[in-house]
């Protein structure tokens, strides 16, 4: 095998150290009658030049997004990513493992307590972690946490989050019989229907959560919710797009007592879906303490020198075990990494930039698939990069043709409920040519 | 009042001073797990039940509950392991006592050793 | 690795008003930020990102990579975490822009290329495992341990046995079993090991009841022995209407020699970032899909990817517990394990393991004379010695671990299994040669005679290393777990 160094004679030699005649007798003590006699039922072994060949043909079965333009986002966004990244993640970062042995892992270490950093600046939090499976996880264990915190079993979610965040925190809760409290969307704003808020009993919330901006781009006023449930003493959770964390308020200047969000747009791949991670931010020292996963922290070797190594272990389950505040072993270090060089590139004006960049053009396409006749704009609320046009058409049927001209519409939300409703996202990479010209597609397939 | 110093197989000394005791862990306990770097220290008014883990002591490597000796309530905590949980290493049974229990009525304390008899039981660990 | 330095923080390179990449001019009309967005939701001070070039970054990251170990650095015998050569020809096809660039909710025929490979790795690990259907949404091993315990969770509702509420963890287990268990709202029970390093069968006997929901276990367990009683243990647990989880993570002793699903079990995760030999990354992002038997199908996490005719399609399972995370799970990382299998092939996998085995085995056997082994009979994968006789010495586990990297290598899983005292586990894996075993070997034994002979160079490692020893109580006294801007 090509990965296998061993030769015929030195798997002798090794069996005549063990006495042995052949590699069969390693395996005496597995049961006679459930040891394989067969071989598994799966292709035969490829070269290396037969499977690049076989990956280039099922790759002709996708379009992806370098032949397609996409307006596309609902958790998965297509942003410009410097060339730098990749090079730099496939260096000796890539084939690492968990910084076990602090001496020999200082890159990876060092990179964790920058990542923490720059979450913390750009959360306004006092500390994060080195970062979760995901965003939607992320939030699960951030309504986990507050339910062992406050040692209350009821949590405030909100009908703007994204359905499938939403599906993903009702599994983790609903295993631990937390109960489930909804916030309504108010269809004319597109955003939280505050109305029945007084009638929520505070005083047994762990956390309310308010996911800003929310599922469909709109901004939510936080501030009725946030007020109820920390005048309660629960803590108040924010799921926040990072991107827009240039422009918008920090969460940590809202009185945030965790921030979670997915991280892929900083400078992930989209990658269909995964990987790409979550971030988790807190302050306070009682909250870091309970935080889930890995965390760096600064100290100093037996010279004096700076260094980093893995610290506040003893929240984790390889020490704490059933009693461990998550079960969760490992971060999302290279998509983090990642995170972090695209953020070290684009710097602090950069970062600005593309967040201002995705506000004027989603205004600008918002205002143009305005004039088409049957399209309306739903919400009254602002938007930052995803805005929902409605229209009674076949938006299915429309993207398949879109599809064949080469665009990757907005997301029909008839999958999540909602009919009629199109999700559309625009970031820095789109130009005002092809918003234009997906206009005139659109017109046409419309009228 | 008399002071008795009484000792639990789960390495806790347990100082009883009429019907409040006061509770820490033992050198033998400090030594086995390492530097101390925290300790979750319960609230003053928390009700505790005898043999219920209350407070949890953390080293790097390491992690220990603290179970009450007795029932009652926690009227007083050592705050001062907030900022300094090395007092745990460096003086167990005196600045790195943990907290303080008050037993309704008169506290229960036949099952705890002696110091001759956890001298005894720590040799037999 | 370079010799001692302190690479500074990316923050301390910065240069106010310095640029790392420039972006397109913008080329739509600008309208005044206040007249889209209410003044009263802008932030008023920008983040304190690093103003720094694209050459500080390549500089800093690059210097940063230098004071990294790494597989492809040396010899990585890390145990139970099957630290094997990740082949190069993996990340080529990973960035191939038509699976990095696809958009997760495309519509299914545009990206039938990406369902045919998660559809056909999904079969491919039902025949690996001997079990039916594969989710593989599970971000990671702990992720596919509570989509495990979740859908026998649901299936025991299901069946009306919602009462059910233990899972039994031998003692020898990783933490993540007893907190997984914790997380699903189950109660751990422990069940000891007997003197062979297996499940203590008769204690077994004792804790199995009608509140049995299931047991967890590895096997090879995570002493590296194969647990000669399985059909025994599965039949106990079966008996009294429990499910039997398989954790993988030393699933690289077994592939095509012998399947979970004929061991008994009915749950089976992967752990693809070990033994289907996608990059770790510096601890992530790995992946942990898991197969379940046909009873069990239908709880599966939504959505599964299916087939009719030459068309692949998302479907929704029966009786779905719901969703584990956004999306499908990680596909890049999927993606790396479903090429490994194809450049195995069915006899390949088998002589990764027969290898992998056969030096585990070889390693073994040539360090006992230096090293006390607990338990003193074929391994599998790996092995775990104990580090009591030097100990006696003065000199622990751990030192022998720093030591070890002042020779150039990563030091072993130490001070796991927690049932065994100074334990020392080392996992060669397939991939290296018999020259690095060997060389590996010598310097193991050459520290042995040092532990007797001069234990102080032992104590004091390690020396050679960017950093010496690192004062991990102040980290956890006083947390430093940012940078701040020096007022």
């Amino acid at each position: 095998m090509r990965y296998i160094p061993l030769t015929q004679t030195e798997r002798e030699e090794m069996l005549a150290v063990l006495g042995l005649e052949s590699v069969e007798e390693l395996f005496a003590e597995i049961p006679r009658e459930m040891v394989l006699t067969d071989d598994l039922p799966l292709p035969d072994a490829l070269s290396e030049a037969e499977l690049i060949e076989h990956f280039r043909q099922l790759a002709a079965k996708n379009k992806d997004l370098t032949s397609v333009v996409s307006f596309m986002g609902a958790g998965a966004y297509d942003h410009l990513i410097p060339s730098a990244i990749s090079h730099l993640v496939g260096r000796e970062f890539l084939t690492a493992y968990t910084p076990y042995q602090a001496e020999i892992s200082q890159g990876v270490l060092q990179t964790i307590f920058e990542y923490q950093t720059l979450i913390a600046e750009l959360t306004g939090m006092e500390a994060s972690n080195a970062s979760m499976y995901d965003g939607a996880t992320a939030l699960a264990e951030a309504a986990l946490m507050s339910c062992a915190v406050t040692r209350r079993d009821k949590v405030v979610l909100p009908a703007t989050l994204h359905p499938e965040w939403r599906e993903v925190v009702d599994l983790y809760l609903g295993s631990q019989a937390v109960e489930i409290i909804d916030l309504p969307i108010d269809t004319a704003t597109g955003t939280l229907d505050l109305s029945g808020v007084g009638d929520i009993p505070w005083e047994e919330v762990a956390c309310a959560v308010v996911q800003q901006p929310n599922f469909f781009g709109n901004l939510e006023q936080i501030e009725p919710v946030r007020d109820l449930v920390k005048e309660a003493k629960g803590l108040f959770v924010m799921a926040v797009d990072p991107i827009s964390l240039g422009l918008l308020k920090s969460p940590g200047e809202l009185g945030a007592d965790i921030v979670v969000g997915d991280g892929q747009s900083l400078g992930n791949a989209m990658a269909f879906g995964g990987p790409s991670f979550g971030f988790f931010a807190t302050s306070g020292r009682n909250l870091i303490r309970r935080m889930p996963g890995r965390i760096a922290g600064q100290t100093v070797d037996t010279e004096g020198r700076r260094g980093f190594v893995l610290t506040l272990q003893a929240r984790e389950q390889h020490i704490r075990r059933e009693k461990a505040t998550s079960n969760i072993c490992t971060n999302q270090a290279l998509n983090a990494l990642t995170a972090s060089i695209y953020l070290s590139l684009l710097g602090k004006q950069g970062f600005l930039d593309v967040g201002r960049q995705c506000l004027q053009k989603a205004h600008y396409f918002k205002n143009r698939l305005l004039e088409i006749d049957g399209l309306s704009a739903p919400f009254s609320a602002p938007s930052f990069r995803e805005f929902v046009i409605e229209g009674d058409v076949d938006w299915n049927g429309i993207n398949e043709k879109l599809l064949e001209q080469g665009f990757l519409g907005g997301l029909p939300l008839d999958r999540f409920g909602y009919p009629n409703w199109v999700l559309f996202s625009v970031t820095e990479a789109r130009t005002k040519e092809e918003m234009d010209r997906f206009t005139n597609l659109l017109r046409g397939l419309i009228t | 009042m008399s002071e008795k110093l009484l000792f639990t197989k789960e390495h806790e000394w347990v100082l009883v001073k009429g019907d409040v005791v006061r509770v820490g862990i033992t050198d033998y306990a400090q030594e086995e797990l390492g530097d101390v770097v925290y300790v979750d220290l319960p609230e003053v008014g928390d009700r505790v039940e005898e043999g219920e883990g209350f407070v949890v002591v953390e080293s790097v490597k390491a992690v220990a509950d603290v179970y009450a000796p007795v029932s009652g309530e926690v009227i007083s905590v050592n705050e001062e392991l907030d900022e300094s949980p090395e007092l745990v290493n460096e003086s167990p049974f005196d600045r790195g006592w943990i907290a303080e229990i008050k037993v309704e009525g008169v506290a229960q304390t036949g099952d705890l050793m002696s110091k001759q008899e956890y001298e005894e039981f720590l040799k037999g660990v | 690795m370079t010799a001692k330095q302190v690479v500074p923080l990316i923050f301390e390179r910065s240069s106010p008003g310095r640029r790392g990449y420039r972006l397109p001019d913008l080329d739509v009309p600008e309208v005044a930020v206040e007249e889209l967005i209410p003044a009263e939701f802008l932030r008023e001070e920008p983040p304190e990102l690093p103003e720094v070039s694209e050459l500080d970054v390549v500089r800093h990251y690059t210097q940063l990579s230098r004071l990294n170990y790494a597989i492809d650095v040396g010899f990585y015998p890390l145990g139970s975490c099957t630290m094997k050569y990740n082949p190069r020809v993996h990340e080529d096809l990973a960035s191939m822009p038509g699976f990095a660039n696809l958009h997760p909710y495309q519509p299914e025929e545009s990206v039938q290329g990406a369902l045919q490979l998660m559809y056909e790795l999904g079969e491919y690990l039902a025949a690996i495992s001997g079990l039916s259907e594969t989710t593989l949404q599970p971000a990671a091993g702990a992720h596919g341990e509570l989509t495990g315990l979740m859908v026998i969770k649901a299936y025991h509702e299901y069946q009306g046995e919602g009462h059910r509420n233990e899972i039994i963890v031998p003692d020898s287990a990783h933490g993540t079993n007893p907190a997984t268990t914790a997380m699903v709202g189950y109660k751990v029970v422990e069940v000891p090991s007997d003197e062979r390093g297996g499940v203590n069968v008769e204690e077994l006997r004792k804790l199995v009841g009608p509140n049995t929901a299931g047991l967890m276990l590895t096997n090879p367990n995570t002493l590296g022995l194969f647990d000669e009683n399985i059909t025994e243990i599965a039949k106990i647990v079966h008996d009294v209407g429990g499910l039997l989880y398989y954790d993988g993570a030393n699933a690289n002793a077994i592939l095509g020699i012998v399947r979970p699903g004929d061991m008994g079990f009915d749950v089976v995760h992967y752990n693809l970032h070990k033994t289907f030999s996608t990059p770790h990354g510096g601890g992530g992002p790995g992946a942990g899909p898991i197969v379940v038997s046909k009873e069990l199908a239908p709880f599966l996490p939504e959505p599964v990817v299916r087939k009719d005719g030459d068309r692949y399609y998302f479907h929704k399972p029966e009786h779905t517990i719901g969703r584990m995370k956004s999306f499908y799970g990680h596909f890049l990382v999927c993606l790396r394990a479903y090429a490994y299998i194809r450049s195995h092939g069915p006899s390949g996998l088998r002589e990764v393991s027969e290898t992998a085995v056969l030096h585990a085995n070889y390693m073994m056997r040539r360090l006992q004379e230096a090293y006390e082994l607990p338990y003193d009979r074929i391994c599998m994968h790996e092995f775990v010695l104990s580090g009591v006789r030097q100990k006696e010495m003065g000199v622990k586990t751990l030192d022998i671990a720093k030591r070890l990297l002042d020779y150039g290598y990563h030091a072993p899983t130490v001070y796991f299994p927690l049932n065994v005292d100074e334990a020392i586990m080392i996992e060669p894996t397939e991939t290296e040669s018999k020259a690095t075993l060997d060389e590996f070997i010598e310097v193991m034994l050459t520290i042995a005679r040092e532990a007797e002979e001069n234990p102080e160079l032992v104590l004091n490692a390690p020396s050679k290393t960017p950093v010496t020893r690192l004062d991990e109580s102040r980290a956890a006294r006083q947390p430093v777990l940012r940078w701040q801007k020096e007022a």
